[in-house]
């Protein structure tokens, strides 16, 4: 162990916290973690957001993030302690012996640079190459990771490739300047599951082909296990477990790991459709305003009363533009949506309260459809107010009921969002629809933004509550593990059309069409060696592509 | 939170000596506004602690009184360009489409003009009175307010929280005041601070240029305009009411920054 490239020792970071009404002080969110990573290695790290998994990540360049301290430890890359060496050693260090793929490459490429000047900028900057052989490489890279038209993608703009493409230029520019080792901060989360295997692939295949050693940072085990030779589990800073890849899947020793190991295995028996669908969209076509071509192609759903209609899709599918439909933002160009047994008016504004009311829906991000400048209180208890003009002491017990509903307890009801963690606030949203008594409630990409582990609490909370008050669902989702846990039937949308559509058993079952079964075995699972095995069984090549 | 830093507790303390001395004004001036009490200029003395103005009248009581209705006529037309520029800002912003246009391109038509020459040319044909000015300059500085609201708005619309009220069903006045509002007032509170000192100095530069408060009425700008011509001999009258502007400038100002920065870190702010 004492060659090895990194060797991270107790290493402890902290950061300075300014929480409201109180002194600004410092806390540890790191609590002494130890690893070690050899050449050509890849070693996982994995958490939950708040684990300090990037912090971690990043403290290996020496480098802290807005406010955030190394406050003790050691980090020795290549001989050497670089929380000890100089600053122009650090220099050299950074983008030079270890380099780093951010998650969002839209967001870290400069949009007015050529993606060649870019990749290249660290490889010619550090003197490892002159430009012509810094752009001779960065052509054999992109070939390498699987770019179309390696000679001539480098001179076109970031704006110009799509998002998986654009993770993979990144994935150059990080191998470039030839490091010893890379960071890899969840490079595929921001990608849809079929773009997602690509990029997945071509990363595995060139850390396998330059023999550097990577960091690789995810919230997703089953991600993880495709790529790495060993797995640290991080839980709030501390170290829960570290141990090779096949140890940590197969037999996982803490019970925290036990727990994202076996994610996502809520068991969900299919309904039998009634004869009265609460939910009728037919042959709808729709576009936006000020574009000439439609997002939505004749599309025929039903949703039945009590159960759970899933509408999958990668992103432009047009799943939440039939979410705009149904809930009046979008009329139609054509077409007609039946709800609880009467027509609905295009418009939002042609709608009665007894519509608004009976139709809710709940957001994907939690945090900006709440009001922050209100209490849990007064959002829970706006619609009571709203639709059963309920008053006083009468609302009240009403909210408490609500969140006891929801399983939070009746503290939350002067607490303002902000004081809330992700999944409280995502129950809260619930809780608001809830408090409308609808028929019916859309969920639009509920759990995507949601740690696994809340979004499988807060899956299994709607599941409960379908018992309790008979709504039913339009699930938007992108993932398909989600579907599996909670779906009755299935829409299957592509390029705006339903794909495929019936019941859950129906549409998972073969033999399927190329697309869904693009999408189906797109889905990371919990195996070792199910990315190769993917990869060589394809009938279809992936739109991100 | 419960601490409050030092530049804001030296503006807090100079903010409410000012609005303090200009509501007990008649109470605390030791001599009566217009009354002659001495000889022209004098210089300070026990009686007359920042000596007397141009027809002898006690600069000390001419500034206070001078500053109860620069302060009076400032906050009264902040107050007034405020609640009509947001509401109107924010109106454009949840209505949009036409009514957004008109509104917003009206706005620029009276920006283009300078609002200087545009009081000047409205107070040269109207009675100058306080209620007229108040108006005037309320009115010139709604635009801006507007610009700013409607621009803070136009931003919080587009947030699901609103899409949320849409959908169930709220009206236009629940959006704009209870989801609108309360997320647009930080940026708004410190655009105060400082339109209110503009304020200070929009009806003294018309004072000066004798279209704002008009004589024996005092206020700050008159009083510069009254003994401008003692400067040539040494006679620094003209200056007090500078002074007086600039403290309550930079005081006001420091309140204002300490509230923008309770109200971001305060429960639920945002940024």
């Amino acid at each position: 162990m004492s060659d090895a490239l990194l060797k991270v020792r107790d290493l402890k970071i902290g950061a300075t916290v300014y929480p409201p009404g109180e002194k600004p002080h410092d806390i540890e969110i790191v609590h002494g973690v130890s690893f070690d990573l050899e050449k050509g290695k890849v070693l996982g790290l994995i958490g939950e957001s708040g684990a300090g998994k990037s912090t971690i990540g990043l403290a290996s360049m020496a480098y802290g993030r807005g406010g955030v301290k190394i406050t003790g430890g050691e980090v020795w890359v290549n001989g050497r302690d670089i929380l000890k060496t100089g600053l122009s050693d650090i220099r050299s260090l950074r983008g030079g012996e270890v380099t780093y793929v951010s998650q969002s490459a839209a967001a870290s490429f400069n949009p007015a640079k050529k993606i060649m000047d870019q990749v290249t900028e660290a490889s010619i900057r550090h003197g490892k190459f002159s430009k012509k052989e810094a752009e001779a490489r960065a052509v054999e890279l992109f070939g390498k990771l699987g770019l179309p038209d390696p000679e001539n993608i480098g001179s076109r703009y970031p704006h110009q490739v799509s998002g998986g493409q654009l993770q993979r230029c990144m994935t150059a520019l990080a191998l470039c300047p030839e490091p010893d080792l890379v960071v890899f901060d969840e490079p595929t989360t921001a990608l849809d599951v079929t773009t997602q295997i690509d990029v997945l692939m071509a990363i595995k295949e060139a850390i396998r082909d330059t023999g550097v050693a990577a960091l690789y940072i995810t919230h997703d085990l089953a991600v993880v296990a495709q790529v790495s030779d060993d797995i640290l589990v991080l839980k709030m800073g501390d170290m829960v477990e570290y141990g090779n890849v096949d140890q940590i899947i197969n037999a996982p020793q803490e019970e925290y790991t036990k727990a994202l190991v076996s994610v996502r295995s809520i068991d969900h028996e299919e309904k039998v459709p009634t004869p009265e669908p609460v939910l009728k969209v037919e042959h709808i076509t729709a576009r936006y305003k000020g574009t000439n071509f439609d997002v939505l192609h004749d599309v025929n759903v039903e949703l039945h009363p009590g159960q759970t209609l899933a509408v999958v899709g990668e992103s432009g599918s047009g799943k939440s533009t039939l979410a705009r439909v149904i809930t009046g933002l979008l009329p139609p160009r054509s077409g007609n949506i039946h709800f609880a047994g009467r027509d609905l008016s295009a418009a939002l504004d042609g709608r009665s309260r007894e519509d608004l009311r009976e139709l809710q829906m709940i957001y994907q991000m939690a945090d900006v459809a709440m009001n922050p400048r209100q209490t849990v209180g007064t959002i829970i208890g706006r619609p009571l107010e709203f639709y059963f003009g309920l008053r006083g002491e009468e609302k009240r017990k009403r909210i408490k009921e609500l969140l006891d509903e929801i399983e939070m307890g009746d503290g939350f009801i002067d607490r303002y969002p902000a004081e809330l963690s992700g999944g409280q606030k995502q129950r809260v949203c619930i809780a608001r629809a809830l408090a409308a008594k609808p028929k019916m409630i859309i969920c639009d990409e509920v759990t995507s933004a949601l740690d696994p582990l809340v979004a499988d609490g807060i899956l299994k909370l709607l599941l409960d509550l379908q018992k309790i008050e008979d709504v039913a669902y339009l699930f938007i989702t992108h993932d398909l593990a989600t579907v599996r846990a909670i779906a009755d039937s299935i829409a299957v949308m592509y390029q705006g059309k339903v794909v495929r559509y019936g019941g859950k058993t129906d549409v998972l079952s073969p033999p399927f069409d190329d697309y869904t079964d693009l999408l189906l075995s797109s889905v990371p699972e919990m195996k070792l060696g199910w990315l190769e095995e993917v990869i060589a069984n394809r009938k279809m090549e992936s739109a991100g592509n | 939170m419960k601490t409050i830093p030092l530049a804001a507790l030296i503006g807090l303390f100079f903010t409410g000596l000012y609005f303090l001395v200009a509501i007990f004004a008649p109470w605390i001036a030791p001599y009566g506004m217009a009354e002659i009490v001495g000889g022209v200029w004098e210089p300070s003395s026990a009686e007359h602690w920042l000596g007397t103005d141009n027809i002898g009248r006690d600069l000390l009581s001419r500034m206070i009184y001078g500053g109860r209705t620069t302060i009076w006529i400032a906050t009264m037309a902040t107050i007034l360009s405020f609640v009509t520029g947001s509401i109107l800002g924010f109106a454009a912003a949840v209505i949009g489409g036409w009514v957004d246009q008109v509104m917003s391109r009206f706005v620029d038509l009276i920006m283009s003009i300078p609002s200087l020459i545009f009081a000047l040319v409205v107070l040269s044909v109207m009675p100058v009175t306080v209620p007229v000015l108040i108006i005037v300059m309320g009115f010139l500085d709604s635009t801006r307010v507007y610009r700013l609201a409607r621009a803070v708005a136009v931003d919080i619309n587009v947030m699901d929280y609103v899409e949320a009220a849409k959908l169930r069903g709220e009206g236009r006045r629940w959006i704009i005041f209870r989801e609108i509002l309360p997320n647009a007032l930080s940026p708004l509170v410190a655009e105060m601070g400082l339109r209110f000192i503009f304020m200070v100095l929009f009806v003294s530069t018309l004072s000066f240029l004798g279209l704002g408060v008009q004589p024996p009425e005092a206020d700050w700008g008159g009083i510069v305009k009254e003994n401008k011509d003692g400067i040539v001999y040494g006679i620094g009258a003209a200056l007090y009411p500078a002074v007086a502007i600039a403290t309550l400038a930079i005081s006001v100002n420091l309140v204002a920054d300490w509230v923008l920065n309770r109200t971001t870190s305060l429960k639920g702010g945002r940024g």
